[in-house]
């Protein structure tokens, strides 16, 4: 170590001199030592940089400097960490004046709220140094109640996505702000008196300072119109209402009051935006724990399976015309006065469920579907007062819209003008009507009549292209608004961060145009101070108060009492050829989201297909068209047949989905997008050009062609796993038989009694007084809704890989969703149960991944967990083959730098890197990866904890899966506690162990599936 | 005193300086090389190009390019390593066990059937590292004291893997050099261009053949065998540990070890074989390699063949008795699921195929054993593939089930390894004495019983070199 | 017939031998050596920094506690870099135009943050924090070197993991009561600072006496610390 003694020295009598100097003595020469000592280039080369060539090499290769260590790795072989030298010399900035209140590297959440559809969910935002990285639910929000859904999960992603359109442009030209206003003002200016041909469309609107600024300018200009559009919003709920009350009231359910639930093609646990809160009231009565005498029962009319079908103790598939017929038979049989004809449906099961929904009155609710015409609303309307229901399941309320009209019909009249060129000048704030419009109103020619047209927009999508202007949205993240939920509370819409891009919010635009540019907070802050009660003293307190609950009081919307419902005449049933269903994208709901690529990779929660949307249809339904046998009925899949419907045609794959009614094919809208994004374009078939203005929802009058094409189809389940190879990796019982059996334990000895094994646990972990962490899952609340997987996604820095990949078997999920279809007869493959069972990492006491490693990058961590070390894996792929549950994902490329062919959602892009978790690891190329529980959050508290000299407390651990799920399925905690929750739940009679016969003693375990059937419906299968 | 086991495996009129001027005059006039080799040798190399670019791009994109995925970890990578370590093992057999048992007729295969070990070490040797996903770092395996402060886990089989092959690829090398040590003093010797003469010098290591060289020579030798006798065995129960030790069905099962070092002597006699009946040929080494030891070859193929076959039953066996839906489902799975076909051609190739060798007709046609060994060969390829995908594909939970398929890379890296031995092994025929020469000339004295005139001649000659030395 | 080489190549060869089996040997001693030297590290090679600061000025001379620049030693993960503001606290009083400060002068002045070269750097896949070693008593000194010395500021120790794993695996020696954490620079000053901790302060190789460890093995029982989990994989690595 002579060399290190030198430098002592050098450094010595170097610093002696600068001693000197501060003594305020001259010492020239000082200067020039330093400079020989570390200023001079040469030697700040020498060392820096090892390998000169290495920064050109870096250049040649495009790597960062994670994967030029990796390279280097084997020539700093001996080196360990020592592998810093060769990193070039980091600078480190400090703030010049930092911040109050700001702890470098502690995050800080805000409350805000989320924009689904118009509507508002709640939300606290986790900000690192300003950066938001983590979107959590809101406790506080009365449509959140602390968790979220994928929706909003997602974005997340919508903030940092490059591809957002980043400034204004003038026939695709860039522009500025500055001109837009100009001519826009002098435009509105040359029109004639009261503003003539002015036109504003909008989507749902519930933003009250959106409004009154809207209303405002139709003061300004009198004889301008307000159109709103909003694709997949719940139209048929207010045209019903109109039907049944004569006005539009709203329906806000209360299934926490719900003992007997009857859906009428209704997705209430995933139809945004009242999803989430419905999910949780729902789950409340659904939960059966040891000695539990009440389980809530859902009856599911549906056509195309969904989330709520699959969650229904009987369900029934049946076309979507036929619905009313059975909504008017039971309506009949719950005691509805109906007009004459109350035609008779031929169910044999009506009766037992009128019966069932009757003697429960007041307990009962019915809930009418979307996709279903406003006659079957008013009817679930007739019924739940029929049922006792309103005031105590269903609450009747003020519309939360703004202004309620009917979109559609505001559309057509839009379009009618716009050809009549009684348009001038159009606004069109949000949204992408060129692209949502049903086919047949052809928004797109009727646009380019007008001559000044204005689209803002988050994207240079269809609209965009056809506008003569378009000017960038911000993110709701970025910009002040304000928003309500679908109960009407209403919530300020704080930003988290300066716009990223030169974009502006709705409001901006609107004061822009109004002629007074001030800046989102003060338009939003001066609705709220004019419509603010109590002395203005009090204002600021108040607005205080709300930014920090994230809501404001005393704005939910108001009850209103309505008087008995009009029961509509029976709307004929037409069934010529078959049927064509239109349905929002689970996961794009209207094309909102469709370049997000976190929901594009997203499987679907029944079919798992990703990438790609496809024509569903049942296996009878495809064997009667000749596409597949009954034995292969899969074998259909993948062909390509053409729809032909009122005229016009459209290509797409088949996709047999098992559950589906028969004789109808469903298209999920959102997709076949041209502009927009390199996410979304080309992705998938558009069903908008199917769809027509006069059967927005379904329609009858389809033929199906089949074509000689293929057409890869990628879903995640590789082979759809209808039954379950005589295995059980779900238990289930009926509610009855549980409580008959005295709740006695539902695992078998399979799955509770292990083989016998020739390994001890290691005695450190055994007698390990610590923490012990554990995770129970319980699968009769859980609804297949893969939130915890996008949550997981967003706080994990999961990478997204593509389609190809996909297909490859190469996602990346941490926590997945598998879903068994129960049963192989036929009745089975045409309505079976449907089972979903989440699968994060096991965290097993003795995993067979930990043995097999030959350099210990996986390894038992004390407190139970099984570590995953990315920087010590070699990549062998060992831990994966011998992973009984398959649940460890490999970096087979570079996936987080957007390799092999820059699928989306790279964390290279310098915008995705604002957006990363910086207490999670980008994982890099070649790599082995899995769910840790999040341990990031378990080091967070524990360190918290040991500071404030305390035990971690039951429930302050929330793993990202557990805190975003919307019905608290997954429960996360010390099972050495034997207070916690999670030791209660592994104490139920209902636990079960996944492969339990393997022995691997997994820390996650399971709460068996329960079913409450209606003996008196006959129909329950049972695995006995 | 002639020894009838030694008979016919040397045929023809033969004195020490016609057996030296056959095998040695095939490396010293390098003008008389039969076409066969040329076109051989340059397919070889060519496919040595393609290896070299699948790796190339293995190591600039990843094992992505590779057809594995979630569930299928290990695909061809894997499969060819157990393939070429197995093609090995014929060759230590011959050489070591053969040679402790005094089996006269090994010595006229030895030396290229040692060759052919090393070269398919070498090929195997390649896999386990580059299928790692970070093959920079995978010295990590090897136990060293790094500044890192931690060790490999030696719990994990992939690290004995390491030391079982790098071990292996050690003795077999000095087992080889050794043996050659002799034959390259005799080229030294007979060399008439000054190049050769200096090359063989400086690889016979100043060999005089002195009594004390020969001496050192038998028992170095002899030690040699002794260490590479257990590794015939151990290598091959060791590679089969990477999966036996596993809880995945179909490899979790204990006849894994001796079903495993059964196969690989059956594989590397069907590859010995493969090499042996055309070289022969070309080269009319008949005299030397004569049908008697081909017929040996043939039987020890059908008694390993017989061996292997009964392991293919015994799998099915313990399958059904083990009563484990696992187990029995994954045996189902290899008859009638989406790999059927392979399996049951495996069955075909390995298990019916050997069949005929119980006809000595078959075992004395040449085409006939030929065809055979290479059908073995492809067999026993299959085979790996059966026990690495068909077990991972479908294991223990239906929704993660998968399927599994080459890419052109995977296959570009399995024919470009082929090319890469046939490449090594072409060259060594051209370059180094492929059959033993001394140990014929000791045959030919065994069998004649008596020292031809010339032998005398060069005794006096060293002795003179001796004398001389010590002056 | 004529030798074909020297009698020399007798030699040769032996010699040729031994290199083949010592060869690979050496270049495996000489690697590891490289790599443990400080040319490798860059241990005690002070960097050039916007402004010549000296610790030992500082703490030493002057007495300021490290927390007065490093804010949030003890509240996260990140110590802290003290802003423009944090100098000029002092500086806008004394040394007011010295050239040496001209750099602070203008970032207060342009609103341009200094830029000072990270000195003591982990990967990014080794999550380090401070709070929790302050609060369990880890003087600065025994992962930064003897910070109190330095008139230029220089890395003080080898971040090998080894060096990590050494303290993690037996912590007793480098414990100390959580009150002495930033007490001990006062004390030394002052000179009333046990020789036990004077070592720990200045000495770079300090290793702890058979006291200390069993002071050590006290505030183990103390603070509750779990020895066997402070080397679980994921207390660093995630």
């Amino acid at each position: 170590m002579s060399s290190k003694n030198d430098t002592n020295i050098t450094q010595r009598d170097v610093l002696q001199r600068l001693k000197d100097r501060l003594a305020g003595r001259k010492g020239p020469e000082y200067w020039r030592s330093l400079e020989e000592l570390a200023g001079s280039p040469e030697f700040q080369r020498f060392v820096e940089d090892e390998f000169p060539n290495r920064s050109s090499l870096l250049e040649a290769m495009k790597m960062d400097r994670r994967s030029f260590l990796t390279l280097m790795g084997s020539s700093i072989a001996l080196a360990g960490l020592a592998g810093c030298r060769f990193l070039p010399a980091e600078k480190i900035v400090p703030y010049v004046q930092a911040p109050e209140d700001l702890i470098p590297g502690v995050p800080v959440y805000y409350a805000t709220a989320a924009v689904i559809l118009g509507y508002g969910v709640g939300i606290l935002v986790e900000s690192h140094e300003g950066r938001p990285t983590k979107i959590e639910g809101n406790p506080g929000h009365p449509a959140s109640l602390g968790s979220t859904d994928a929706l909003v999960q997602a974005t997340l992603l919508d903030l940092y996505d490059p591809e957002r359109s980043q400034n204004v442009s003038k026939k695709g030209q860039a522009a500025t702000w500055d001109a837009f206003f100009a001519e826009a003002r002098k435009t509105l200016a040359s029109l004639p008196a009261g503003g003539e041909g002015l036109r504003i469309l909008t989507g749902t609107v519930t933003s009250p300072t959106l409004a009154a600024q809207i209303s405002e300018v139709l003061r300004k200009y009198p004889a301008a119109r307000w159109h709103q559009y909003e694709p997949a919003a719940d139209h048929n709920a207010r045209a019903g209402a109109v039907a049944a009350f004569g006005k539009p009231v709203q329906a806000i359910y209360h299934l926490d009051k719900a003992a007997r639930v009857l859906t009428l093609d209704a997705d209430f646990l995933g139809q945004p935006p009242s999803n989430i809160r419905y999910a949780r009231d729902f789950a409340e009565r659904r939960r059966v724990r040891r000695g539990a005498t009440e389980m809530n029962r859902l009856y599911a009319v549906e056509s195309t399976p969904g989330i709520t079908g699959a969650m229904a103790d009987h369900r029934w598939a049946l076309r979507p015309g036929e619905i009313e017929a059975i909504a008017r038979a039971i309506a009949a049989g719950i005691g509805v006065r109906m007009g004459a004809d109350a035609h008779q449906a031929t169910y044999p099961w009506v009766d037992a469920v009128a019966r069932d929904l009757a003697a429960h009155h007041g307990a009962s609710v019915v809930i009418p579907g979307a996709g279903q015409p406003p006659a079957v609303h008013a009817l679930a309307y007739a019924m739940n007062q029929a049922l006792g229901a309103v005031g105590s399941t269903v609450r009747f309320v003020e519309p939360v819209e703004a202004t309620p009209v009917d979109h559609l019909a505001s559309l057509k009249e839009l379009v009618a003008d716009m050809r009549a060129h009684r348009v001038r000048a159009l606004l069109i704030l949000g949204g992408n009507p060129v692209y949502t419009a049903p086919a047949d109103l052809e928004f797109a020619d009727a646009l380019a009549s007008v001559p000044f047209s204005v689209h803002l927009g988050r994207y240079d999508d269809e609209t965009a292209a056809t506008c003569l202007w378009h000017l960038a949205e911000s993110h709701y993240l970025e910009a002040w608004s304000d928003v309500r939920a679908f109960d009407g509370t209403a919530s300020i819409v704080q930003p988290l961060i300066q716009p990223l891009y030169s974009s502006r919010s709705a409001h901006e635009v609107l004061a822009g145009l109004l002629g007074d540019p001030i800046p989102g907070l003060e338009i939003v802050k001066n609705h709220w101070r004019a419509g603010f009660a109590g002395p203005d003293a009090r204002f600021e307190d108040a607005w205080r108060k709300w930014l920090n609950d994230g809501v404001i009081p005393g704005t939910a919307a108001k009850p209103v009492t309505v008087p008995d419902a009009k029961v509509p005449a029976p709307t004929p049933v037409v069934a010529d050829g078959y049927d064509v269903i239109f349905r929002p994208d689970p996961n794009l709901v209207d094309g909102t989201f469709a370049n997000n690529a976190w929901l594009m990779e997203l499987p679907r929660p029944l079919t798992k297909l990703t990438w790609d949307n496809a024509a569903l249809m049942s296996p009878a339904m495809a064997v009667r068209l000749g596409l597949a046998t009954r034995e292969k009925a899969y074998v259909a899949n993948n062909q390509v047949v053409e729809l032909s419907y009122k005229g016009r045609k459209l290509k797409a794959p088949l996709f047999i989905l098992p559950g589906h009614a028969d004789n109808c094919v469903t298209l999920h809208l959102g997709w076949g997008r041209t502009r927009g994004g390199s996410v979304c374009a080309g992705k998938g078939v558009n069903a908008y050009s199917l769809q027509t203005s006069d059967a927005p929802d379904y329609g009858s009058g389809l033929q199906i062609a089949p074509t000689q094409d293929r057409y890869e189809l990628v879903s995640t389940h590789y082979h759809s796993a209808i039954d379950m190879e005589g295995r059980h990796p779900v238990l289930w019982r009926t509610f009855d038989e549980y409580q008959r059996s005295g709740y006695a334990p539902v695992a078998g000895d399979e799955e509770s009694t292990p083989s016998e094994s020739m390994f001890r646990t290691p005695p450190e972990y055994a007698n390990y007084d610590g923490y012990a962490w554990g995770m129970s899952i319980d699968l009769n609340v859980c609804i297949g809704c893969n939130a915890c997987v996008v949550a997981c996604q967003a706080e994990n820095n999961i990478p997204v890989v593509g389609k190809d990949q996909v297909s490859r078997g190469r996602e990346m999920y941490w926590i997945r969703i598998d879903r068994y279809y129960q049963g192989t007869t036929e009745a089975d493959l045409e309505n079976p149960v449907t089972f979903f069972e989440p699968v994060p990492c096991m965290q097993c006491e003795l995993a067979p991944c930990e043995p097999v490693c030959p350099v210990g990058a996986t390894t038992h961590s004390h407190e139970g967990l099984n570590q995953m070390v990315y920087n010590r894996c070699v990549g062998t792929r060992y831990c994966s083959n011998n992973c009984p549950y398959k649940v460890r994902r490999f970096n087979f490329y570079k996936f987080s730098a957007g390799q092999p062919n820059n699928a989306p959602g790279n964390y290279d892009n310098p915008t995705y890197k604002l957006m990363a978790n910086p207490n999670v690891t980008v994982r890099g190329r070649g790599v082995m990866e899995k769910c840790t529980y999040c341990v990031q959050r378990i080091n967070e508290a524990r360190i918290k904890a040991k500071e404030q000299n305390r035990t971690i407390r039951d429930g302050e651990i929330q793993t990202a899966c557990q805190q975003v799920c919307p019905t608290k399925a997954i429960t996360f905690g010390n099972i050495h506690d034997a207070g916690a929750e999670v030791s209660r739940q592994k104490q139920e009679p209902a636990k079960f162990v996944l492969l339990g016969d393997l022995n691997t003693r997994p820390r996650t375990t399971y709460l068996a599936k329960f079913r409450n059937p209606n003996p008196e419906i006959g129909t329950e299968k049972s695995l006995e | 005193m002639s020894n009838p086991s030694t008979e016919r495996i040397l045929n023809g009129e033969h004195s020490y300086l016609t057996i030296d001027g056959r095998i040695g005059g095939v490396v010293l006039d390098q003008r008389k090389h039969p076409l066969p080799w040329y076109v051989t040798f340059a397919i070889g190399f060519g496919l040595l190009q393609v290896m070299m670019l699948a790796f190339t791009w293995l190591l600039y994109k990843g094992v992505g390019i590779w057809g594995i995925n979630i569930p299928v970890g290990w695909g061809f990578a894997i499969i060819n390593f157990v393939w070429w370590i197995g093609i090995g093992h014929a060759g230590t057999l011959i050489s070591a066990i053969l040679l402790l048992m005094r089996q006269l007729w090994r010595n006229s295969i030895n030396r290229f059937a040692e060759a052919m070990t090393l070269f398919a070490v070498m090929c195997a040797g390649l896999f386990p590292l580059l299928h790692t996903g970070r093959p920079w770092v995978a010295y990590w395996l090897f136990p060293y004291p790094s500044v890192l402060g931690v060790w490999p886990q030696f719990r994990s089989p992939l690290v004995w893997d390491v030391f079982a092959v790098s071990t292996y690829m050690t003795v077999s090398a000095l087992f080889w050099y050794i043996g050659l040590i002799p034959d390259f003093a005799t080229m030294r010797d007979k060399a008439r261009n000054r190049l050769a003469q200096i090359v063989f010098g400086i690889l016979s290591m100043g060999w005089r053949g002195s009594a004390g060289h020969w001496f050192r020579y038998e028992t170095a030798y002899l030690i040699l065998a002794g260490l590479s006798t257990p590794l015939v065995l151990s290598v091959h129960s060791i590679v089969s540990f990477d999966f036996a030790v596993s809880i995945i069905p179909g490899w979790h099962t204990t006849i894994f070890p001796p079903y495993f070092v059964a196969g690989a002597i059956y594989a590397g006699f069907a590859m010995v074989l493969i090499l042996a009946i055309p070289i022969r040929a070309w080269y009319g080494l008949k005299d030397f390699i004569t049908m008697r030891h081909l017929d040996w070859m043939a039987k020890f193929m059908l008694g390993t063949g017989l061996v292997v076959f009964y392991g293919y039953l015994m799998e099915a066996f313990y399958a059904w008795y083990s009563g484990n839906k696992y187990e029995q489902y994954m045996m189902m799975n290899r008859w009638v699921g989406p790999y059927a076909p392979l399996y049951w051609a495996l069955i075909v190739c390995n298990g019916i195929t050997p069949q005929f060798l119980w006809s000595p007709k078959v075992r004395r046609n040449l085409a006939m054993l030929f065809t055979i060994s290479v059908v073995v060969s492809i067999g026993m390829w299959l085979e790996r593939f059966m026990i690495v995908v068909e077990s991972l594909h479908r294991d223990f939970l239906p929704s993660s089930w998968g399927m599994y398929a080459g890419t052109i890379w995977d296959w570009a890296t399995f024919i470009g390894t082929i090319g890469f031995f046939t490449f090594n092994m072409f060259l060594f025929i051209r370059f180094v004495p492929m059959i033993n020469m001394f140990e014929m000339k000791d045959l030919l004295h065994k069998i004649t019983g008596r020292v031809p005139a010339q032998a005398i001649t060069q005794r006096a000659h060293e002795a003179a070199e001796l004398a001389e030395e010590r002056a | 017939m004529a030798q074909v080489f020297p009698r020399s190549a007798n030699t040769l060869a032996r010699v040729s031998l031994f290199c083949v089996v010592a060869g690979p040997l050496a270049i495996l001693l000489t690697g590891s050596a490289i790599t443990r030297s400080g040319f490798n590290t860059k241990v005690d090679v002070p960097l050039d920094q916007p402004v010549p600061f000296s610790h030992e000025h500082h703490v030493n001379e002057l007495g300021i506690d490290c927390r007065y620049c490093h804010t949030s030693v003890t509240k996260s993960s990140f110590a802290g870099i003290p802003p423009t503001y944090t100098c000029m606290s002092c500086h806008s009083q004394i040394w007011t135009n010295s050239p040496l400060l001209k750099p602070v002068r203008d970032s207060l002045a342009t609103g341009e943050p200094l830029q000072w070269v990270r000195v003591n750097k982990l990967p990014d896949f080794v999550y380090f924090d401070h709070s929790i070693h302050i609060n369990r008593g880890i003087n600065c000194n025994v992962c930064h070197g003897p910070v109190h010395r330095m008139q230029l500021t220089y890395k003080g120790k080898p971040f090998f993991m080894s060096f990590c794993v050494n303290c993690h695996r037996n912590p007793e020696g480098y414990l100390r009561p959580r009150e002495d954490v930033f007490n001990l620079y006062v004390k030394y000053q002052r000179g009333d600072i046990s020789a036990e901790d004077r070592r720990m302060l200045d000495d770079p190789d300090y290793v702890p006496s058979p006291a200390q460890v069993a002071k050590g093995k006290q505030l183990v029982k103390e603070y509750g610390i779990k020895k066997a989990q402070l080397t679980d994989c994921w207390i660093c690595h995630r």
